[in-house]
């Protein structure tokens, strides 16, 4: 079978397989959220943290609770990180410095996974447990809950109440996440990724030299770190670790894992605002987005492995052009991060491709819950330019846009690129920074750019080259994910306050209609020319010049 | 395009000082955008001055030029208010009063001395001195220097009628009026402000895209300062002119600069269809009505009905139906009467040689329509009568002499009122002292104003809806309602009901408009989201409504609407073609940056521009005229169609949205051509 045969087959094995569960899981989760009743453990949980599970917030207190949930988290990390090597189960571990312990506390709390330490010896194996796994699910789950909020915003007529934060995130994790990630690491278990507690062992290798071979609890953690959209490798290598990602099969199920609830979240959105319409909309401008970066990144390398063995760089034997493109469009665009292949090593324009997808502000189709409500600030920024064209004020279902409205998303569009562009800049002009970069000339400058851009999106994927690990990215980069997680954040929070309070509009023939395919289009033109518009002068100077010579 | 059309009518030995006294940074700053153009200005003037070179002059040229075309946009919109602001003015010269005091003396004072709730006596050929109403007499009077209308208006104390503005000159009889507003509150001077737009406040959408707008100026204000050190990582810092060429082409510019001039457009354009709105933000809200209330009579109906039939009993002998309607309705100069004169001729073939003087020659003696006698006829000369009116009048008519009425009178006019008409019976009297007769009944009938039906059905395709609004009773509204086409209709309404069906309406979350001019509608102009009132109307409804038509006319409220979306849709039409022209400019400069740096950015240089300078200056000139260019289709609105919302989006998005990145490629090109003829661009 011929490379691109298989390719082509595994791509309409992965969208079949996303097209089955579509349906399902946008039901479950709608049903999830909307559910009156509560599980036990989740009753005990609500007792042991003193919630009232029946209580709605407002977005104020819905977004107080989302930045302490996520200070306190922090914290915690960062406390478990700097004290790892006095506790148990060490295995050889070296531990990390202060600044590379924050980076790493504020990267997996932000759902973006940079890992500036190798896996196999920056943390152990309990911090890797206690610490990261458990943060790959809350982090999730938080971001699941901001889109939720959202969304009923949007939903509810003359309302205060946003949900409440505690109840959408217990069962964000209990409900959704958990019993997926349980049976997604049974099935990567069969697929053959390890999963022991046995200590480092050291093996002679047959052209000689020693190796230290370590396992460690990594289905489990594999199967979180794709389904969340996190990202964040047990060992350096990431998804191209064979211990993580064995064959083909893990590989396309891992694609499969990280591609499932941002997709299904449309379909919950369509469902919960009560025109499913609307979701399917959705779905058609972040598939729509995802198909191209997967077209693109595939093309560039199909092309660039014209010259046999180069676009094997940086690739892993078994997983072929293909399968290595598909994942790296597939995890750039959905701020995962996870790698099986290394980006640096892509032919310009394959890099510049994967850069793209992340600088359209992750929403093709997103991440966890941040993909969601990043699509719907698109469709208002779009609603609001086009709306105007309709001769009305412009509302999104029936929800007025007006002056607070649009200040909220312009916002939320200004703080990426902005985190991006400054960061990138200083970190050009500044000697330390430059001494750190493998690269010179335009590839050194996508080396940057891409590491911004995948923290300032909270992606977490790394161009590789870069060496992160010093005190000035570590620092930059912690705060280019703490900002691009929790400033887009309460926005989002701040306009579901303000659509929640509107008794929407009904719909009549000179209201836009937001779920034809005519809006699709417009959408994918604003978030297009948007980042087009923003990051067109850095790309030429990065991966265009670089192709273009 | 004649220079007439881009200044609107205004010469520029106007408009060209105005543009360069609103340079004033304090002026300026009110369009971000058009600020952040001006800050640059004055860097790369520094940069010019410092480092001269035909480049750095031409592109310091044509920045500056930007931020004038703006101000010219501006300029030329205000214009077209201050023409009418100083016809309003010469209507506004100081007048003298005669006050009324407590005992019924006079006392001559100034007009500005009045204050509210004083008296003044006005006679024939005085200005009244304040705006207020007639609380006695009545008269003609001339409001040509506010509405432009030379006919006469009559204007006489209660009711509806009672309202005067101040400036206007009465031009029979006398009448005493309450003033109603503090001087320098009045109507005129609220005119002049509204239509010089020295009240103008930006309006909430306005508001909304300006922040749009700015985030966009900052952002792109973040990636050209970003720009710098990553051109000097790369090896080549650019020059800050350059930098600054760059970044006004990518600020939002066009719609910046023309934001105001279609604001002020826009309230223009209603002022010219004699509308006046107190505020920017009820022309916004006309866009977003989605229920219109009418009232039936005078907007839906021609104001009054009009005879569609004669319906005889059978009699025998005498005169028949329609020649004894034709005499009796001789006299009667209302517009029923005339009609039933009109139908009779034209449909029953009645001699109309026998007009009324012809027969007063005759000795004929006419008796009048009036609202006592609700009864109009003739007496002829020899002995003979006829009359026609209201059922219950001529009823008593026929009984004085000593006839009765057939009980089928009744049943007919029934049927005509069920059917939504009105009935009017006629009767005679063949001899003076013979008993007189009824003959039959004349169906007066409610006529729909033609085109009626395709304009509410243009505005059901808008998405509006349409309630209309009736004293009748329902079965009569029903039929009424079922002929015109509207959607909906409020019978036997009172203005109870009325604000109620309002109230609920906005409860739905629809904004709605009515008319009203009577001081009962006040608090549903009020609570409406558009209330216009109309000028003949008391001064409690002018107070209430958020704009006046100044013509009376109900049917208005349609153009209205219409005109409130065509602001909004020319505001986002110039958004997107603004965003979209960005493109072509990236294809222009940023390989006239970097193709130095980067040979094989050249393949980015799409247009073959002759040369990085060229490429530069001729997207920095584009940029500056294409505001010259849009500055009419900013004054006059984009074409606007009723259609639904998906129709408009779908035209306005290939015109403005393909045509805003088709177009500067083919002008930024043609620039090139001219500029690179320059020594030393080339």
């Amino acid at each position: 079978m011929s490379a691109t045969v298989s390719g082509l087959l595994t791509i309409g094995v992965l969208i079949v397989a996303l097209a089955v569960c579509y349906h399902p899981m946008g039901a479950w989760m709608a049903r999830v959220f909307t559910d009156r009743g509560h599980w036990r453990i989740e009753r005990v949980v609500y007792r042991a943290v003193g919630v009232d599970p029946d209580s709605e917030q407002g977005w104020r207190a819905y977004a107080t609770s989302v930045v302490a949930f996520s200070l306190v988290s922090i914290a915690a990390l960062f406390v478990l990180i700097v004290v790892q090597l006095r506790l148990p189960l060490t295995q050889g571990s070296t531990g990390m410095g202060v600044s590379t312990a924050l980076n790493t506390a504020v990267s997996f709390v932000t759902n973006t996974n940079w890992q500036s330490y190798a896996g196999e010896v920056g943390v152990t194996p309990l911090v890797q447990t206690v610490g990261l796994t458990v943060q790959n699910f809350a982090s999730a789950a938080v971001g699941l809950a901001v889109a939720v909020a959202i969304t009923r915003a949007v939903a509810r007529r003359s309302s205060r109440g946003i949900g409440n934060f505690w109840v959408d995130l217990v069962r964000g994790t209990l409900r959704v996440l958990l019993p997926l990630a349980a049976v997604a690491a049974v099935v990567l278990l069969i697929g053959g990724v390890v999963q022991n507690l046995s200590a480092p062992e050291t093996v002679r290798a047959a052209a000689g030299g020693e190796q230290i071979i370590r396992g460690g609890l990594v289905a489990s953690q594999e199967a979180i770190k794709e389904l969340g959209t996190n990202g964040g490798g047990y060992f350096n290598a990431n998804s191209a670790h064979p211990f993580e990602n064995p064959n083909p099969f893990t590989n396309l199920l891992e694609v499969f894992l990280l591609l499932l609830i941002p997709f299904a979240l449309t379909r919950t959105y369509g469902i919960m605002v009560g025109d499913r319409r609307q979701g399917w909309a959705l779905l058609g401008f972040a598939g729509f987005l995802w198909a191209a970066g997967v077209a693109a990144t595939t093309a560039s390398e199909v092309a660039a492995s014209g010259a046999v063995g180069d676009a094997m760089e940086g690739k892993e034997q078994r997983f072929g052009v293909w399968s290595s493109a598909l994942f790296a469009a597939s995890t750039t665009g959905t701020s995962t991060g996870a790698v099986n292949s290394m980006h640096e090593s892509y032919s310009p324009l394959g890099g510049g491709a994967v850069l793209a997808n992340m600088l359209l502000g992750e929403i093709s189709p997103g991440g966890v819950g941040s993909g969601l409500y990043g699509i719907l600030i698109v469709a208002i920024i779009a609603v609001f330019i086009a709306g105007l064209m309709v001769g009305r004020t412009p509302e999104f279902l029936g929800k007025t846009v007006g002056r607070r409205e649009i200040t909220c998303a312009a916002l939320y569009i200004l703080v990426m690129p902005l985190l991006v562009l400054a960061f990138t800049g200083l970190s050009l002009v500044m000697d330390g920074p430059r001494s750190a970069m493998l690269a010179s000339g335009p590839h050194g400058l996508s080396e940057v750019m891409y590491a911004f851009g995948s923290a300032a999106n909270n992606n977490g994927s790394a161009f590789a080259g870069l060496t992160a690990d010093t005190p000035w990215f570590n620092l930059t980069l912690a705060a280019s994910m703490f900002l691009g997680r929790f400033v887009p954040m309460l926005l989002v929070l701040r306009l579901a306050g303000l659509l929640v309070e509107q008794q929407p509009r009904p719909a009549s023939a000179g209201t836009m209609p937001t779920h034809t395919p005519l809006f699709v289009g417009l959408l994918t033109g604003v978030a297009v020319i948007v980042a087009l518009l923003t990051f067109f002068p850095a790309l030429a100077l990065g991966p265009i010049a670089e192709a273009l010579s | 395009m004649t220079r007439h059309m881009v200044t609107g009518g205004h010469s520029l030995r106007e408009v060209v000082p105005q543009a360069f006294a609103k340079l004033d940074p304090r002026h300026v700053w009110h369009s971000p955008v058009i600020f952040v153009v001006w800050v640059g200005s004055v860097f790369t003037t520094g940069l010019a001055i410092t480092e001269p070179s035909l480049f750095s002059w031409s592109v310091t040229g044509w920045l500056w030029a930007t931020v004038l075309f703006a101000n010219a946009a501006e300029a030329v919109a205000e214009g077209r208010g201050k023409a009418q602001a100083a016809t309003l003015r010469r209507a506004k010269k100081e007048t003298t009063a005669r006050r009324l005091s407590q005992d019924g003396a006079e006392e001559i004072v100034p007009g500005s001395a009045l204050r509210v709730g004083d008296e003044v006596v006005v006679e024939a050929g005085q200005v009244i001195p304040g705006d207020g109403d007639v609380v006695e007499g009545v008269a003609t009077v001339d409001e040509s220097a506010i509405t432009g209308e030379s006919a006469p208006v009559i204007r006489e104390s209660g009711g509806d009628r009672s309202a005067v503005t101040g400036g206007t000159t009465v031009l029979s009889d006398r009448i005493v009026v309450k003033i109603t507003t503090k001087p320098g509150e009045s109507f005129i001077d609220r005119m002049i402000a509204l239509v010089e737009g020295a009240e103008r406040q930006k309006t909430p959408n306005e508001i909304a895209l300006t922040i749009l707008l700015t985030t966009l100026t900052i952002i792109f204000l973040v990636t050209v300062m970003a720009l710098q050190p990553l051109a000097v990582y790369s090896g080549k810092a650019q020059s800050v002119l350059v930098l600054v060429a760059l970044l006004v082409c990518l600020i939002p510019t066009t719609i910046g600069a023309l934001l105001s001039a279609i604001g002020i457009a826009g309230m223009d354009r209603l002022v010219q269809r004699n509308v006046l709105a107190m505020s920017g933000r009820a022309v916004e809200a006309a866009g977003d009505v989605s229920t219109l209330l009418l009232d039936k009579t005078g907007t839906i109906t021609l104001g009054n009905r009009q005879a569609s039939e004669f319906i005889s009993l059978d009699g025998e002998g005498g005169r028949d139906l329609p020649e004894a309607a034709y005499l009796s309705s001789l006299a009667d100069s209302t517009p029923e009467g005339k009609s039933i004169v009109e139908l009779a001729h034209t449909a029953y073939r009645v001699d109309g040689s026998r007009t009324a003087k012809a027969l007063a020659v005759e000795g004929a003696k006419f008796i009048e329509f009036t609202a006592t006698t609700r009864m109009s006829g003739v007496d002829l000369p020899d002995g003979s009568g006829v009359r026609k009116g209201a059922g219950s009048a001529v009823a008593t008519w026929v009984r004085e002499t000593g006839g009765s009425v057939p009980p089928s009178v009744q049943q007919i006019a029934d049927r005509i009122g069920e059917s939504g008409g009105t009935p009017l019976v006629v009767a005679e009297q063949v001899d003076s002292d013979a008993p007189a007769r009824a003959l039959g009944v004349v169906h007066l009938k409610d006529i729909v104003k033609s085109g009626m039906r395709e304009r509410f059905d243009r505005l059901r395709r808008m998405g509006i809806r349409t309630v209309m609004i009736t004293g009748d009773n329902p079965l009569t509204a029903a039929a009424i309602a079922r002929e015109a086409g509207v959607d909906d209709f409020l019978a036997e309404a009172t203005p109870e009901e009325k604000m109620r069906l309002i109230r609920a309406e906005q409860a739905g979350g629809r904004l709605v408009a009515m008319t009203g001019d009577g001081t009962n509608d006040a608090p549903a102009l009020a609570q409406a989201d558009v209330g216009v009132a109309m000028n003949t109307g008391t001064s409690a409804a002018k107070e209430a409504g958020n704009m006046v038509d100044l013509d009376s006319d109900p049917t208005k409220l349609i153009e209205i609407v219409e005109i409130g979306k065509q602001l909004l849709i020319t505001r986002g039409a110039l958004t997107t073609f603004s965003i979209a022209n960005d493109i072509a400019k990236y294809f222009a400069i940023i390989p006239a940056m970097f193709v130095v740096l980067f040979p094989g950015l050249d393949a980015l240089n799409i247009m073959r521009l002759s040369s990085p300078e060229s490429a530069i200056l001729s997207a920095v000139i584009f940029n500056a005229l294409v505001i010259l260019a849009l500055i009419p289709l900013a004054l006059r609105g984009v074409r606007y169609r009723p259609s639904s919302a998906s129709a408009l989006l779908n035209r306005n998005l290939l015109i403005y949205g393909l045509g805003g990145v088709v177009v500067p490629f083919v002008g930024i090109k043609a620039i090139d051509l001219v500029v690179s003829l320059l020594p030393g661009l080339s």
